[in-house]
């Protein structure tokens, strides 16, 4: 299978080039609960995290895949660095670059960032989230999830619900299971839906519950509250009460429909407290996954010429 | 002094008149006919060209004073001569702005210092571009502003809006409006669509642009005083202007080549070159736009000309500066997209390009008939070229036409009765 230097968003795979991405995922699933999480396939490999926005869970998950592989892995501290100081992305990534950089995963306000720096250096780049674009490697572990839990998504139907607007997640998991050959439906209110994901395929609707009827999969998404001083929505109460996801509207999905969520959870608001359980969703096991996926990916894409 | 050009297809905005040589002498077009026979210091053999009233370009940024790492009155007025205009009207937002008449003399001045093309100052119409107080229209006119705009800082306040169209009216000075309601604009850095959905940014709503346009006609009608609109660009805003028209209102606009020729499709790849303000839209505007054109409800074709050093393109998208470059190549695009698609004539060209442009700003337009001053823009229209940053004589290389194939260059210039550019 053949990769390009850079993996910038689901949009450039295809559903093969994701499937082996996921079938490599599973082996190095196996790496982390072995006795011994230390596989040789990046040894000698450097990998540099540069994170421009806050993030735990994406940022930790990078660093430990990479050290599961034995990369050299390091992390620029963007509040500390010249960033501060009114260097360019370009020059700064030129920089790291050319410290002997195998691998940069970046992470950025701004859409398309990733791409400009991908123009600019030779090192391999990841996006790991960027503006409202795309956040290939989460959506790549909710694959891996859905396929780990259902045997394949083809035909199921993933109701991906709330902020649909400002999410990269939402995005890259529409681009990659209409790929899959699955059924994506969008709920949320008409000011936090895009205007035209509708063309690519993806059913949209202000009524939640719709959106949840017959489901496979349910994903709220989470809601940046401070979005209410822009006119998004009026009220967490209000938002809760249609729009949240909880254990009566759940009655309205399949039976054994799966409950997902990119985190960071905001309790009883995007979804009610007590489906975030082990027992009730799969939130945890993603959390698990998306370190085997991003050992897949950055083994995929930094060792492609092998 | 004396130019002979011969064998030309000479238009005019009602006329095109094959085989025709044109006899200039110290600078004035002493005779136009077949086979003229005069002995001149100058022949220049043009069969298979057509010649143009030379144009104008009522929006250019020229970036002087303040801003001269991206252009300055040399370098522009070059690339004005090179787009075949005679001379371009400057938008006010340099530094300092053009509020006051120390800059508007040093843009008149500078300009005749290299003759290239003419610089004729557009003023602010509120002190520092501000929106709150007026300009001192009456004296800025008196030294040499043909007009005021709010280009680039568009006056949110509707009141001081009514009150700077009555003022700059009593003033002689027409009024050019970039309309833009910025609290629409909301973060948008594209046109709102499937294009931004796909890149992941934000989207401008074309409301933004509609609302202040519906705003400006509105205080136009209520006062009955003239107002220009400046670079529309969406299929609403050719509707709301057609029927303002229709009703009588006086109002007037310009659309730029970008808005005929390309969609938001070209900030695929995150292209800072397809980056401007308002955006470039979809393909239903970009037929409006054409039907605007057709049927009189744009009266000119302007460049919105904004050079930007590649240093503030070269950036994240939502960072790069708004504007393209674009009088080099603004007849090649009429002439690839408007005449070869026979959407529009060659007279309806030198109407949008050389007559209306001046005629809104109270400036005799350049016009081919003896016993003018020879203003004379010289083209091919089947010469196909494409634009590099190599063959771009603007101090800036902000387009979004390299790579695309035109067809159609300007090749002679003559201006003030003077062979410019051969």
């Amino acid at each position: 299978m053949k990769f390009q230097k850079d993996l910038l968003g689901i949009k450039q795979l295809d559903a093969d080039q994701i499937q082996y991405i996921l079938k490599t995922a599973e082996s190095m699933k196996k790496i982390i609960f072995s006795e011994s999480t230390k596989a040789p396939q990046l040894a000698g490999k450097s990998v540099m995290t540069m994170f421009y926005e806050n993030s735990t869970r994406t940022r930790t998950s990078f660093e430990l895949a990479a050290k599961y592989l034995s990369a050299t892995a390091s992390n620029m501290a963007v509040s500390s660095s010249s960033v501060k100081k009114g260097e360019t992305l370009i020059d700064t990534t030129r920089t790291i670059n050319m410290m002997g950089t195998d691998c940069i995963v970046i992470r950025h306000e701004n859409a398309g960032a990733p791409h400009l720096v991908a123009q600019n250096v030779d090192a391999t780049v990841i996006n790991a989230g960027d503006g409202m674009n795309e956040h290939p490697t989460q959506a790549l572990l909710d694959f891996f999830t859905m396929q780990e839990q259902m045997g394949s998504v083809e035909g199921k139907k993933v109701a991906i619900i709330g902020d649909v607007y400002h999410s990269r997640v939402a995005r890259s998991d529409a681009y990659g299971l209409l790929k899959l050959g699955a059924e994506v439906v969008m709920a949320g209110p008409r000011t936090l839906l895009p205007n035209d994901l509708e063309s690519l395929g993806v059913k949209m609707y202000t009524d939640v519950d719709k959106a949840i009827k017959d489901a496979d999969v349910v994903m709220p998404l989470r809601l940046q509250l401070e979005r209410q001083k822009n006119c998004f929505f009026p009220s967490g109460y209000e938002y809760a009460k249609y729009f949240g996801v909880n254990e009566e509207r759940m009655k309205l999905a399949k039976k054994d429909a799966l409950i997902m969520h990119p985190g960071p959870v905001n309790r009883g608001l995007e979804l009610q407290s007590s489906l975030y359980a082990p027992d009730k969703s799969v939130i945890d096991r993603q959390v698990t996954n998306g370190v085997a996926v991003r050992m897949a990916v950055l083994h995929l894409f930094i060792n492609r010429n092998l | 002094m004396t130019i002979l050009l011969k064998n030309l297809t000479i238009v005019s905005t009602t006329e095109v008149t094959t085989g025709q040589d044109i006899f200039i002498k110290d600078g004035i077009i002493e005779k136009i006919g077949t086979g003229l026979k005069e002995t001149c210091d100058t022949v220049l053999d043009l069969s298979g060209k057509i010649a143009f009233p030379a144009f104008f370009d009522m929006h250019t940024h020229m970036r002087d004073p303040g801003f001269t790492y991206k252009e300055d009155i040399e370098t522009g007025t070059k690339a004005a001569l090179h787009g075949g205009f005679w001379g371009v009207a400057a938008m006010p937002n340099t530094s300092p702005v053009t509020d006051n008449v120390p800059v508007v003399e040093y843009i008149i001045n500078k300009a005749n210092k290299f003759g290239y093309a003419k610089v004729f100052p557009v003023a602010a119409i509120t002190k520092g571009l501000e929106g709150k107080e007026l300009t001192e229209m009456i004296e800025l006119k008196a030294h040499g502003a043909i007009a005021v705009s709010d280009d680039g800082k568009p006056v949110s306040d509707s009141n001081t809006m009514r009150q700077a169209l009555r003022y700059a009216h009593m003033a002689g000075m027409p009024v050019v409006c970039h309309s833009e309601d910025l609290s629409l604009v909301n973060g948008g850095v594209m046109n709102e669509g499937a294009t931004a959905d796909r890149l992941g940014l934000r989207g401008i709503t074309r409301a933004a642009e509609e609302a202040a346009i519906a705003r400006e006609i509105i205080l136009a009608k209520s006062y009955n005083l003239p107002v220009h609109i400046t670079h529309i660009s969406t299929k609403g805003s050719v509707e709301l202007i057609r029927n303002a028209k229709k009703e009588g209102v006086q109002v007037t606009c310009d659309t730029c080549p970008h808005y005929f020729s390309l969609t938001d499709e070209a900030c695929e790849g995150y292209d800072t070159h397809a980056k401007m303000n308002p955006p470039l839209r979809e393909a239903f505007d970009v037929d409006a736009i054409i039907e605007g054109l057709q049927d009189g409800t744009i009266d000119a074709i302007a460049t919105d000309h904004a050079p930007h050093h590649f240093d503030e393109k070269k950036v994240e998208f939502d960072h790069a500066l708004n504007g393209i470059i674009g009088l080099e190549t603004s007849f090649a695009v009429a002439c690839t997209y408007l005449y070869h698609t026979k959407k529009l004539s060659l007279s309806k060209i030198a109407e949008l390009m050389a007559d209306t442009p001046c005629k809104i700003l109270n400036l005799t337009p350049a016009e081919i008939k003896v016993g003018n001053v020879a203003n004379i823009t010289v083209c091919d229209l089947n010469e196909i070229w494409m634009p590099t940053p190599e063959n771009t004589v603007s101090k800036s290389k902000n387009s979004p036409y390299y790579g695309r194939e035109l067809c159609g260059k300007v090749t002679t210039v003559i201006t003030d009765g003077v062979l410019k550019l051969s």
